[in-house]
């Protein structure tokens, strides 16, 4: 059975609370909403990141109080280049949103989330080490996986499977 | 005084690597240090077909290699659409608990080795062979099983398949009761676990843990029970909890969760439907066998598959299960191709792990390794 098509209007998807609370605050912040498979994505704008979770993490109706992941994806070549992915959890709603951070390869940095939640720590360290986003705030961003000397994020489309040789 | 402990350390489950600042035998900070066993799985993927990702899935968490099967068959299957006959599902839950019982076995063993008492090892691989050899039976492998395809599961089971879990379902709870009576009450490990290592409920969700590491810190969450994937909505079982948040708060968890696991397993026996144990959907599950030799378009899907795989329409999913260690998470981002654009898996002991510091930080040398051994660390997931 094939999914219903994504919807990315930010007028049907108003009354979905964690939009509604970020909109509410910042109509700014929200540059792009998209919910699809059941699953709801909030692209924020890349200077407010750390306020928005706070945000959503704080609100009563919201409690996403749960850090889950963070990740990013590639899409070299195109501008602007790296997504940054954060999954939020709610503990007491049983919900999961998504929110996406827009970052072009001139200048891969945003926020730390390592004072809201400190398990964003290897998370972060990770996406660092892996695709080269630099997280300011970070109390140790130092390479997690590779060994500190490696050239190179390999997680980078640009980056050969096999390794530079 | 700076300690070096590990790599190879018998105790650090793998190749973790745990640097000690101690005064004395009080540890003033603690700093892990992983990736030695770093191998890019998630770059691999990339360069894979969908189907060709499911063996590299078993190799992330070769403790629950069904778990991750199915985190990856159903974030695909969610991309996808697909829907997955009752059969199949309820052969993933028989599998995956079992899983479970396999994993918190190997836990049991090492966790109690670790602080002193051998004999307790011996018990769990005595019933973990019998896991392990029921796993060769139905996918041919004892640890890498590959058994979840993306729209069921690879094979009927065989004959006696279920007569041998039904055996062992029906003597696994007074084999548990064996494990407890070495350990629960014994005063050593008593003294070794309780208030050992504490973790608050609040410091445990800031720092992202998941799984018995949580519950044991009295936070109510299980991903089966409260977001169900695969028909766990249709099993009933209770989430151990336990408030205390030390060592021993998570050892009852992980011990009360064998047994319900054990309950599951036995549900998942009586309530096995018939039917196929594939998805109806020809181009993305591969044929039968003997479909093959007599229809041509099997033949031509059996070959579309293998050479150029099959497309996935565009989108990005993100598929959470529990895992023995917690929340084991796959996020899959499609470009409408047969290849992955980004498999991202969520390690339930990547974000377990930064709770050692805040576990060990103030205790004592000895109590490292009983942290360590409580959340239950497995290094292929957390370094991929």
């Amino acid at each position: 059975m094939p999914w219903p098509a994504a919807v990315t209007d930010l007028e049907q998807l108003k009354s979905h609370p964690a939009v509604a609370r970020l909109l509410e605050w910042n109509p700014a912040v929200v540059t792009a909403v998209k919910y699809d498979r059941n699953e709801m994505t909030i692209s924020v704008d890349r200077t407010n990141i750390r306020e928005a979770c706070a945000l959503l993490r704080d609100d009563p109706g919201c409690v996403f109080n749960f850090l889950s992941d963070v990740t990013c994806v590639d899409w070299f070549p195109a501008e602007p280049r790296f997504e940054v992915i954060y999954h939020l959890l709610s503990i007491p709603k049983k919900e999961r949103v998504r929110l996406k951070v827009h970052l072009d390869s001139a200048s891969p940095a945003l926020d730390s989330l390592t004072s809201l939640w400190p398990g964003a720590n290897y998370f972060e360290r990770e996406v660092f080490d892996l695709f080269g986003i630099r997280f300011t705030g970070h109390p140790y961003l130092r390479r997690l996986l590779m060994p500190e000397d490696w050239q190179g994020h390999p997680l980078r489309k640009d980056y050969p499977v096999e390794g530079y040789r | 005084m700076i300690l070096n402990m590990g790599p190879q350390h018998p105790s650090t489950h793998g190749v973790l690597r745990v640097l000690l600042e101690i005064d004395g035998e009080t540890i003033v900070r603690i700093m892990p240090d992983i990736g030695f066993l770093h191998t890019g799985i998630e770059k691999t993927c990339e360069a894979k077909f969908y189907q060709q990702v499911v063996p590299l899935t078993d190799r992330i968490d070769y403790l629950c290699p069904m778990t991750n099967n199915l985190c990856y068959v159903l974030a695909v299957e969610k991309l996808l659409g697909l829907e997955i006959p009752p059969k199949a599902q309820w052969m993933r839950v028989l599998m995956n608990e079992l899983t479970r019982i396999n994993s918190h076995l190997v836990w049991l063993g090492t966790h109690a080795m670790d602080i002193g008492a051998l004999t307790v090892f011996l018990y769990c691989f005595r019933e973990r062979e019998e896991v392990l050899k029921m796993f060769e039976m139905i996918s041919g492998q004892r640890m890498m099983t590959s058994y979840f395809r993306i729209g069921g599961v690879a094979l009927e089971p065989p004959l006696g398949f279920f007569d041998r879990v039904r055996k062992f379902v029906s003597t696994f709870q007074s084999k548990v009761d064996e494990y407890e009576n070495l350990l629960t009450g014994n005063p050593i490990f008593m003294m070794r676990t309780q208030g050992v290592a504490k973790l608050s409920a609040e410091d445990a969700i800031a720092l992202g843990a998941s799984g018995p590491t949580l519950r044991g810190s009295g936070v109510d969450i299980d991903l089966r029970r409260d977001m169900p994937y695969s028909s766990y909505e249709k099993f009933k079982f209770k989430v151990p909890l336990a408030q205390e948040g030390d060592v021993f708060a998570r050892y009852m968890c992980r011990v009360r969760e064998l047994r319900e696991s054990n309950e599951i397993a036995r549900q998942a026996l009586d309530g096995m439907p018939e039917g196929p144990i594939k998805a109806d959907a020809p181009g993305i599950v591969m044929p039968d066998r003997e479909k093959m030799k007599t229809q041509m378009e099997a033949l031509i899907y059996h070959f579309k598959i293998i050479t150029e795989g099959f497309a996935v329409p565009p989108g990005e999913v993100y598929q959470a299960v529990e895992s023995p260690r917690g929340e084991m998470g796959y996020y899959i981002v499609s470009d409408g191709t047969a290849k992955p654009y980004r498999v991202h898996m969520r390690a339930a002991c990547l974000a377990n792990l930064q709770t050692l510091p805040t576990m060990c930080e103030g205790g004592l040398i000895a109590d490292v390794v009983a942290a360590i051994g409580s959340i239950d660390i497995v290094l292929g997931e957390i370094d991929r």
